[in-house]
């Protein structure tokens, strides 16, 4: 096909690994979109961004995008960009990941990269299943909803990782879902603009396991029932929590300043440097 | 004018859905990948808001911003 008659974006993409393995309708689609709209609002340089993500089906996105991409171990993409940033304070770090990836194996890494509040942006993509194992019951799976392993519904109440995040000390925090693409787009704007940790988490379908599972067997099923429970954060805050059984609450967590972790580095580094020039900090870039 | 890539598309249809405007249908054909590819019968309803390239997971979509050519 003509050049001139594909999508814009598709200058971000890797031409040669297209078409994308996610299934049809999947919303790893909807957040590599909103993520360009996002970037080129946010007026970020493509050449100096950096992708991180772990192992699932969401942090298959980076594959795609023709920038620098690390695919890391199973649950620790945020420390890699931890590393990746504190090496070259000037690279743009986002960090792609799943609910299985960042709440279950790297929850730790989750709750003490936004303790730290360095300055990289992760988008993690909640489907509140394990799509790529078979469709077992992740922390994020809301109370009752099936899964392979769970046939009789899921006993436990799910993790609300914006909360979780907020709590630990990010300084913005958003959750929309992929039925949301321009609020979604505005939120990954604010939150690549965002000096410190910003988490923004997009609760998205999985139409194969988990509306196989829950009697929303299309995706367009699946983007309705997200659009008609969803429920903004300035009327849920008025609510009991028994009346928010079911619903997802969307809209912004935290947006606050605070010092920034490789800020702080930097200056210490060169505060206590005795030979008067840091090198521990872009040297490898700089031949030093 | 609005063009759907047959190559990327796999026939989810959420375009068809989301559409404000109800400018796409799906097909009645199935095509040689065996899917329901979208087709923009109502382009003159479209007002270029571009929400279906946005909520499109394939990248299939493109809006072109002129009406010529």
């Amino acid at each position: 096909m003509d050049r001139k008659m594909e999508n814009p974006l598709m200058k971000y993409l890797r031409r040669d690994r297209l078409p994308t393995i996610f299934c049809a309708g999947c919303g790893n689609g909807i957040v590599m979109n909103t993520f360009f709209k996002g970037m080129e609002m946010a007026e970020i340089d493509f050449e100096n961004l950096m992708l991180v993500s772990g192992i699932g089906c969401s942090s298959r996105i980076p594959g795609y995008i023709s920038c620098d991409s690390l695919h890391t171990t199973h649950g620790r993409p945020i420390a890699f960009a931890t590393g990746v940033k504190l090496a070259n304070p000037e690279h743009d770090v986002v960090v792609f990941s799943g609910d299985g990836d960042a709440a279950a194996i790297g929850g730790n890494h989750l709750i003490h990269g936004a303790r730290r509040n360095i300055n990289i942006t992760v988008i993690c993509v909640n489907n509140s299943i394990y799509g790529m194992t078979g469709g077992q019951i992740s922390p994020t799976s809301p109370r009752g909803s099936y899964g392979s392993t769970a046939p009789y519904g899921a006993l436990e109440r799910p993790f609300s990782l914006s909360d979780l995040v907020t709590a630990a000390g990010a300084t913005y925090v958003a959750r929309w879902t992929t039925a949301h693409p321009i609020q979604l787009s505005n939120a990954i704007k604010k939150g690549l603009q965002n000096k410190g940790f910003s988490f923004v988490e997009v609760v998205s379908q999985c139409p194969t396991y988990f509306g196989r599972k829950n009697k929303m067997r299309t995706p367009i099923e699946m983007m309705q029932w997200m659009k008609e429970s969803s429920i903004l954060k300035i009327k849920a805050d008025k609510l009991e929590e028994s009346e928010l059984e079911g619903k997802i609450v969307v809209g912004e967590f935290q947006d606050k300043v605070e010092p920034e972790f490789t800020d702080n580095l930097c200056k210490l580094v060169e505060a206590k440097c005795v030979t008067g020039k840091p090198t521990s900090i872009r040297s490898a870039y700089m031949g030093g | 004018m609005i063009t759907v890539n047959e190559k990327f598309c796999k026939g989810c249809n959420l375009c068809t859905e989301f559409c404000p405007l109800n400018v796409y249908e799906k097909s009645k054909k199935l095509n040689k990948k065996g899917i329901h590819v979208p087709v923009p019968i109502n382009q003159e309803k479209c007002t270029k808001c571009g929400l279906c390239t946005l909520i499109c997971p394939d990248q299939a979509i493109k809006v072109d911003e002129n009406n010529e050519d």
